[in-house]
């Protein structure tokens, strides 16, 4: 049973990814992005037009759309995701080296909000309607509605500019390279941009846990758990918190989109420059071999947190796993 | 054991805004069980009576206000005395299956319900296994999960839960429900057990046939209020009935007239008197402004005018 859920997911990954390359590549041929004009830059002034159709040709560019697809997916299936024009690097060595960076920022402010927001949650549903579950409430529905730039900016101006805790840019000091920063140094610059993305994570996963905690107090098991002399504190930890810890679980895997797409917008604010930055970046200057690269990257990404939602439910649902096999 | 006097629970609602409104659903309840007895209450469904079993342990909801006296040992039963007997001396047997938690197993539960009825970790294992084997439930129920017990078995489960500390008063809330004559006969003869080791045993249904096989006594409830208290025996003809609408649950039983055409009773905000006026065909003007006390009548009580 467990292999034919793996079949079946891998059989959705290929299709999906089928469907996102196919609908990217039409997507930005038809953009007015000239991948030439993008490769030769500022130098495009001192280029002939029989130099350009040189290059134009050297990269197949007059051939038919459906051709060019043709090639560019084999090429792409054989593992060669062609050159990044703006880092005259091969796209998967800066995919690589830029998620690694974005990497830390987004699992660090997926943990710190996934633990907090289910805390949070958790103390505002066992506290219904009191003041403690009014202001966790207030402030996770701020947060809800609130840009990512927004607070990014904000802190910057409180812990960067005034106060002059935080740095104000980067990953970590300008004039280092990566390997030569310290540990500490790298946390340092990493603390604003993960808050940013933490304060704004937690408000769904608060909500969400808030309203798993009401329903199961409600429910029939803690009506029984409470006859059996259970108090709340009890019911919420002895009884409830596998039934509220399951959905919230499979929330906070499948907000991995959200937070890539927080990402983007905390590291531009923060410069910080992980893979998101990137993506801004090679959108802008037209690297579409980058871009693409990124769009896959980051479909196979997403893809990766639902995968992982449905494949701890069905470890920790004893009802699902009888049927995956997994109990007798 | 429990002694029960004038209950009445009400809740408050809001409706349209801040528009405050009180419905009363039990009101005038009046019930009591001694050691070793099952006493059976009886009435339609939404008479109130799994609300009286709520109302014992006190967990209702928070819009709900519970009235009236209850002794239980003798003694008042404060909500103060109530936190530190539920689960210990008082314990439920509830509905359904959907009472045990789907995600855990069915010992764990179990353990757990021992350990809050003040059983010590060292003797919680035991004391399981005893229960489980005093309701013949292979030791490897203990490991599974609540999805994969039949109808019969999570009977069982429940009432282990319910049994496995040493609570004088049970209340089985619909222990019949959904099973089957065989299953249904099992889980009341177990019941009749508990009473037999000097257990109280409260039993709440609307099945009057299957609660008469082990019933001592049995109260009425018609709309809330307690309308007659009879022993067992005299259900055996119409004759020894009291209330009329006694005997009407007893003409609509199969197994006699099978007449049974009657309306759901509610109670109604405004109306005073006899809460069974509406359908009663003994029902003249007195019926209509006051409600009749429970009167002594032989080895019962009754709440009637005409009795």
């Amino acid at each position: 049973m467990i292999t034919q859920f793996l079949l079946v997911k891998t059989f959705r990954l290929i299709l999906l990814i089928a469907a996102v390359a196919t609908l990217s590549f039409v997507l930005v041929s038809s953009s007015p992005v000239d991948p030439v004009d993008a490769y030769v830059g500022a130098a495009m002034l001192r280029i002939s037009p029989d130099q350009r159709e040189v290059i134009a040709k050297r990269w197949g560019l007059d051939r038919p759309p459906v051709e060019r697809f043709g090639r560019w997916a084999g090429q792409m299936a054989t593992g060669n995701f062609g050159v990044s024009t703006i880092f005259n690097e091969p796209v998967l060595s800066v995919i690589g080296k830029r998620f690694i960076t974005s990497f830390w920022l987004m699992a660090l402010a997926w943990s710190l909000s996934g633990a907090l927001g289910f805390g949070l949650g958790l103390i505002a549903g066992a506290r219904e309607d009191t003041l403690l579950d009014r202001s966790i409430r207030l402030y996770a529905y701020t947060m809800a509605s609130t840009p990512t730039f927004w607070v990014g900016m904000i802190l910057l101006m409180i812990f960067s500019v005034s106060l002059g805790w935080t740095p104000v840019c980067c990953a970590w000091p300008p004039g280092l390279s990566a390997e030569q920063a310290t540990l500490w140094q790298r946390l340092h610059h990493l603390l604003l941009p993960a808050i940013t993305l933490s304060l704004i994570g937690i408000a769904q996963i608060t909500l969400h846990t808030r309203e798993k905690t009401i329903e199961a107090l409600r429910s029939d098991y803690s009506i029984f758990a409470r006859a059996q002399g259970e108090s709340t504190i009890g019911i919420v930890f002895r009884r409830a918190l596998r039934n509220v810890a399951l959905p919230a679980v499979t929330l906070q895997f499948a907000s991995l989109g959200e937070l890539f797409g927080g990402a983007v917008l905390a590291e531009q604010v923060f410069a910080y420059p992980g893979l998101g930055r990137t993506t801004v970046e090679a959108g802008i200057r037209g690297d579409i071999p980058l871009l693409l690269g990124i769009v896959l990257f980051s479909t196979i990404f997403v893809f990766t947190g639902n995968f992982m939602a449905d494949l701890i439910y069905h470890l920790v649902d004893p009802r699902l796993r009888k049927a995956t096999g997994a109990i007798s | 054991m429990l002694d029960i006097q004038d209950l009445s629970i009400r809740f408050t609602r809001y409706t349209f805004g801040l528009k405050k409104k009180e419905t009363c659903v039990v009101q005038g309840l009046d019930l009591s069980i001694a050691p070793g007895q099952v006493m059976a209450v009886i009435g339609q469904s939404g008479a109130g009576k799994s609300l009286l079993a709520h109302a014992l342990l006190g967990i209702l909801p928070r819009n709900a206000q519970v009235e009236g006296r209850v002794f239980f040992k003798g003694k008042p039963l404060t909500p103060e005395r109530l936190s530190t007997l539920r689960g210990r001396e008082i314990a439920l047997i509830p509905q359904s299956i959907t009472a045990l938690n789907p995600l855990l197993r069915v010992g764990v539960q179990v353990a757990r319900a021992a350990r809050l009825s003040g059983i010590s970790k060292k003797d919680a294992p035991t004391t399981v296994n005893r229960a489980f084997s005093r309701y013949l439930l292979q030791k490897e129920v203990a490991t599974w999960f609540p999805f994969q017990l039949s109808g019969g078995m999570a009977r069982r489960v429940l009432t282990a839960t319910a049994t496995v500390g040493m609570a004088d008063l049970i209340l089985a809330d619909e222990p019949t429900s959904g099973l089957d004559p065989a299953t249904a006969k099992e889980a009341l003869g177990h019941l009749r057990e508990l009473a037999d080791t000097g257990k109280a045993v409260l039993l709440i249904t609307h099945d009057i046939e299957a609660a008469l096989k082990i019933a001592d006594m049995v109260t009425v409830f018609c709309a809330g209020t307690t309308v007659e208290v009879a022993s067992a025996d005299d259900f055996k003809g119409l004759g020894q009935l009291r209330h009329p609408y006694t005997r009407a649950l007893w003409n609509a039983l199969p197994a006699n007239s099978f007449i049974g055409t009657m309306k759901p009773i509610e109670r109604s905000p405004n109306t005073t008197g006899c809460p069974f006026q509406t359908c009663c065909n003994e029902q003249d003007a007195v019926c209509g402004h006051s409600t009749p006390e429970l009167k002594h009548s032989s080895a019962g009580r009754v709440r009637c005018h005409h009795a």
